[in-house]
């Protein structure tokens, strides 16, 4: 108290001119960096330019996706757990930052619990989804998760929702591309992120035009899964899917009653992005 | 030379009516029309089954719905005596329905003797037991079933891919309509037929013979809950649009083009006998066959030379000589896929090679064959055969095989041979396919999860994980 | 190569370097031909085959002159009611049986093996092993069959079980040599393929799995990787060598599986019975009671063949 007594009195000695606050330019968070769109275009929400994504940012994103999964997923399940449980510092270090961007002080802090609760999960979630079977012969045999590989998302329309569509993607070994249209406080994560030691194109996030970019990333042969929570949009959701038939992307779809992002996830958000291997060994001396 | 005296199965075993109807509700109905069903290796009509027309799909969906609530409501425990039964008759039913199966299928009684009928009836057991223990598989406490699941199933594996379809539907407590391929229909109404004497209530599984128009009306059908396919990519990809938006649930068991990977450390013998079992087991109509052979150059020479001199040794014929190793071409349509797609491979420069051997003048026959010179930009190295031909490439480090391997849009399986664990354990890791096998080949088992990456489809059938395609 | 040029280094990284055998692959292999089905005409054939193939066997302190002298007769007539019945194609003995068993052959073209160098075990000095295959060579024995030291083997000293094959094989003279390997002792089928190319390098004619004394004798995947290790060393330097399983063959069923076995992994070259033995003894009645079968129609009885 003392110190802030100090400081207003500080700045009440100030000359009468008021300084101009500086403001925060909102692009897109692509391959660790910020571009602008290609596109050149942005668009206004509550008085910021922020970038408007087109679909070749999409198809950037992707590109970035995919050179950094195998990255991803080559890092151990503790370095991989130790980095989300950094987003999750990282968010609570910035909570204000959150909550002057509009989000309730018990979101922002769900969305930090909500990391915690996923890095929680990084050497887990194989012994829970994973098996070794009994096969009635002499042979070992497991069956082990792993990444479906990049994931493409349209985040609904919360900063939970958001946290709580990207850590089940990324803390099971994919990486993401994201759609939303939250874009302050998004881009405000990406920068958390960007703190965080998450390796550069583990998480892509581009902003605007969900609808627009969305069918886009549907049908990309390099896109391994949808995640479509943020789809309210139900003729949409039907093109996105049928858009993912082309490749056979794994499709998660929200249940028709909706998600309760303030819930305790399950484990299916990150069960359904995950490819189950099953390994054959023979035993014998 | 030592020649072997024909051995062959006694087909009085199994006894085909003139006729067959569709199995709803219970009973055995006529359908919209009408077709027979040959036995491959000699082109002999065996039968005529009846043609599921809408109206048909229409009543089997609601005799599989109004059977639902009942049977979801059998304690588990019920649920599972039923399946067990299931289980026991197929064992004491299996020569006969080996016999059925190699006559409509065409694959070699050896096969579906020592092979097909005993998976199909470790399926039932494996899945019986799962019945009242649900709650303990890790889907959460209550888990509840899907309702109706309508369920398509292809040629190469007739009865064991129903039963991979219909043991987990019943154990979890939905209720099911099956279609059968046109080409191998009667395993399916067989099985019908012991559902009736395990006294399944009627309506519980509901069985329609008919061909791609009858299976796209039944998956598109809005009283389905739940959709599970084993077929072709293509195919999958129209049901996975068919079903967009509709909230079915849907799992798919799609093509593959398996590398089988060998490695200069490899045990070269049992190597060969994997590889030939990879792509010469049940003629190569196999989704996980090994059909891209990937040599390390050092071994090549030694590998194919074992190879060619082990293939020379493959009887081809009758599919119900008891000796029999590769049996008949399921139908005159896959055969010409196979020959058009061989004859791709000479066209685009491959070395063909097949072992003399004399193919029988009826029915539906392909010699094994090996194409060597393959590269990855070869349709035969790219596309799937389904059939007993084998492409073989060549690669020269670890990570060389990894990237072929791994380099096709499909993913189910792969296979892996040498001596050394290390290498064995980093390959499996880096592979993107379902099932890898190490030093062992086209083995399956019901605890034991098996489905694909990327375009080989989704979802797991077997061991607990294929429980979750039918419990929400 | 030469005993004189081949360290036990180089005998180390030779063997050492051939391909590994997966024991359960072998096993599947073994057991899949296993179920071959070998019917009427066939079965036919193979019967008497397998008759020609079998070194008639025994190998007891108890054996005495009468026993011997009945055992070279029947080696020379199996079935005394068929005169199509063909000779079995060795009688095996101890070397102190072999003058016994020599009286009877001789002239017969029954080959004449003697079991030598300290079976079963081996376990004695080298002079005393080559004094023992001299002697049973000197007394009309034209087919030796050889123990090799298996503790040798399994202590890493190829060169010691190499040398004393060599020296074997040059005491053998004119005999042909039948190394056994006592495949139950080795433990594991890279063992087995191991000691087969060390016998063959060494000079065998013939690798042999068993002793018949210890509990585990010939087995179809051990025979199978035999097969495949002859069938492989002819690839390699064109020199043929036969197999010889031993111990625990004892119906016609397991002879002909033995049979299927050549049949598709060394070829037609070894179904002779140059090339392929069987070391049993109970073995030929119950190929006899099976030929009588196929030749009558009706099922035979033991009674009805001899005991000797």
């Amino acid at each position: 108290m003392a110190v802030k007594a100090a400081a207003t009195a500080w700045r009440r000695t100030l000359p009468e001119t008021t300084r101009l606050s500086v403001r925060k330019t909102y692009k897109l968070f692509i391959g660790g960096k910020f571009p602008r769109s290609e596109s050149g275009r942005t668009y206004l929400v509550d008085g910021d330019n922020v970038a408007l994504a087109s679909r070749k940012d999409a198809r950037d994103a992707v590109v970035a996706a995919r050179k950094a999964q195998p990255g991803w997923a080559g890092a151990t399940a503790y370095n991989r757990g130790q980095v989300l449980y950094r987003i999750a510092e990282m968010l609570e270090a910035r909570r204000e930052e959150f909550i002057a961007r509009g989000v309730s002080e018990p979101e922002v802090n769900a969305a930090v619990d909500r990391w915690v609760w996923y890095a929680g999960w990084s050497d887990k979630i194989a012994q829970v989804h994973g098996s070794v079977n009994p096969v009635a012969g002499p042979y070992f045999n497991i069956s082990a998760p792993e990444p479906t590989g990049v994931v493409a998302v349209v985040a609904p329309e919360s900063f939970l929702g958001l946290v709580s569509v990207i850590a089940p993607a990324i803390v099971t070994s994919n990486t993401v591309v994201v759609l939303t249209g939250l874009p302050q406080a998004a881009i405000t994560l990406a920068e958390v992120i960007a703190t965080s030691d998450v390796p550069a194109g583990v998480i892509n996030i581009l902003t605007g035009d969900a609808a627009g970019n969305a069918p886009w990333l549907a049908s990309h042969d390099d896109v391994n899964a949808l995640d479509l929570t943020g789809v309210t949009n139900p003729e949409l959701a039907t093109e996105l899917e049928r858009g993912a038939a082309g490749s056979l992307k794994r499709v998660l779809r929200p249940p028709a009653e909706g998600i309760d992002s303030a819930a305790e996830p399950g484990l299916q958000p990150m069960t359904a992005l995950l490819e189950t291997k099953t390994v054959w060994h023979p035993k014998g001396f | 030379m030592f020649e072997y005296a024909p051995a062959p199965e006694s087909r009085s075993v199994v006894d085909i009516a003139p006729s067959y109807g569709l199995f709803i509700d219970g009973q055995f109905e006529p359908g919209a029309g009408s077709f027979k069903t040959v036995n491959p290796a000699s082109e002999e009509v065996l039968t005529e089954v009846a043609l599921a027309g809408p109206d048909d799909v229409e009543r089997a969906v609601a005799a599989a719905r109004s059977a639902f609530e009942p049977w979801s409501a059998l304690p588990g425990s019920e649920r599972a005596k039923y399946l067990f039964r299931i289980a026991r008759i197929i064992q004491e039913r299996s020569r006969e329905l080996a016999v059925l199966e190699s006559l409509d299928n065409g694959k070699p009684i050896r096969e579906s003797r020592d092979v097909d009928l005993p998976l199909v009836a470790a399926h039932f057991f494996y899945y019986a037991g799962w019945a009242d223990k649900l709650r303990y598989a890790g889907f959460g406490t209550d888990p509840r079933p899907l309702g109706v699941a309508a369920q398509v199933i292809p040629w190469n594996f007739p009865l064991l891919m129903l039963a991979w379809k219909v043991a987990p539907a019943l154990a979890t407590g939905n209720t099911v309509v099956l279609k059968p391929a046109e080409t191998t229909p009667l395993s399916a109404l067989f099985f019908a037929d012991i559902c009736r004497q395990a006294d399944l209530p009627a309506g519980v599984v509901n069985i329609l013979t008919g061909a791609g128009d009858t299976g796209r009306t039944l998956v598109e059908h809005p009283g389905v809950d739940k959709v599970a396919f084993t077929g072709s990519t293509e195919v999958g990809r129209q049901i996975a649009r068919s079903v967009a938006g509709t909230r079915k649930r849907l799992t798919l068991e799609l093509g593959g083009k398996a590398a089988n990977i060998v490695f200069d450390d490899a045990p070269i013998d049992q190597a060969v006998e994997g590889i030939v079992n990879g792509i010469f087991f049940n003629q190569g109509h196999v989704c996980c066959a090994g059909s891209r052979l990937l040599v390390q150059e050092s071994v090549f020479d030694e590998v194919l030379e074992s190879l060619k001199r082990r293939m020379a040794t493959l009887r081809v014929g009758d599919p119900l000589d008891k000796n029999t190793d590769v049996g008949a071409i399921n139908s005159a349509e896959q055969l010409e896929r196979i020959r058009t797609l061989s004859d791709a491979g000479s066209q685009e420069g491959a070395e063909r090679w097949s072992p003399p051997c004399e193919l029988p003048s009826q029915g539906f026959w392909f010699a094994p064959t090996v194409f060597t010179g393959v590269t990855q930009a070869h349709r035969i190295a790219r596309e799937e055969i389904f059939g007993p031909v084998l492409s073989v490439l060549t690669f020269r480090t670890p990570a060389e095989a990894i990237e072929k391997a791994n380099n096709t849009p499909y993913g189910l399986s792969a296979g892996i041979w040498s001596d050394k664990g290390s290498r064995i354990l980093a390959v499996a890791d880096k592979l993107r396919a379902g099932v890898v096998w190490a030093n062992t080949f086209n083995k399956f088992d019901p605890t034991s999860p098996f489905g694909g990456y990327k375009e080989s489809g989704y979802g797991r059938e077997g061991g607990r994980h294929g429980l979750e395609a039918y419990l929400a | 190569m030469t005993a004189t040029t081949t360290s036990r280094h180089d005998l180390r990284s030779l063997l050492h370097g051939l391909p590994g055998v997966d024991k359960v692959g072998v096993e599947a292999r073994a057991a899949a031909l296993g179920t071959r089905s070998v019917k009427s005409t066939a079965k036919a054939a193979a019967i008497d085959l397998a008759i020609r193939m079998v070194d008639l066997t025994t190998l007891e302190g108890a054996d005495t002159p009468g026993k011997v002298r009945a055992l070279s007769a029947k080696a020379l007539r199996p079935d005394p009611a068929d005169a199509s019945c063909p000779p079995v194609a060795a009688v095996c003995v101890y070397p102190a049986m072999v003058p016994v068993a020599a009286q009877v052959l001789a002239g017969s073209g029954v080959h004449l093996a003697s079991v030598a160098t300290a079976f079963p075990s081996g376990q004695a000095p080298l002079e005393v092993k080559l004094a023992d295959t001299r002697g049973a060579v000197a007394a009309g024995a034209d087919e030796i069959d050889m123990v090799i030291s298996r503790g040798a083997f399994l202590a890493g000293r190829y060169d010691l079980v190499f040398d004393e094959i060599v020296a074997v094989k040059q005491a053998c003279g004119d005999a042909h040599l039948k190394v056994i390997l006592e495949t139950g002792e080795l433990a594991t089928y890279d063992n087995v393929r191991r000691a087969s190319w060390l016998a063959m390098l060494a000079g065998a004619d013939f690798i042999k799995t068993s002793t018949g004394k210890v509990p585990l004798a010939a087995t179809l995947p051990v025979t199978l990787v035999m097969l495949e290790a002859v069938r492989d060393f002819r690839a390699r330097t064109g020199r043929q060598v036969g197999v010889k399983p031993a111990g625990g063959i004892k119906t016609t069923k397991d002879a002909i599986k033995y049979l299927v076995l050549i049949n598709e992994t060394a070829g037609d070259d070894w179904l002779h019975p140059d090339w392929f033995r069987f070391g049993a003894s109970s073995l030929l009645n119950d190929l006899l009671m099976q030929r009588t079968k196929l030749t009558t129609g009706h099922y035979a009885g033991p009674d009805y063949f001899t005991l000797d």
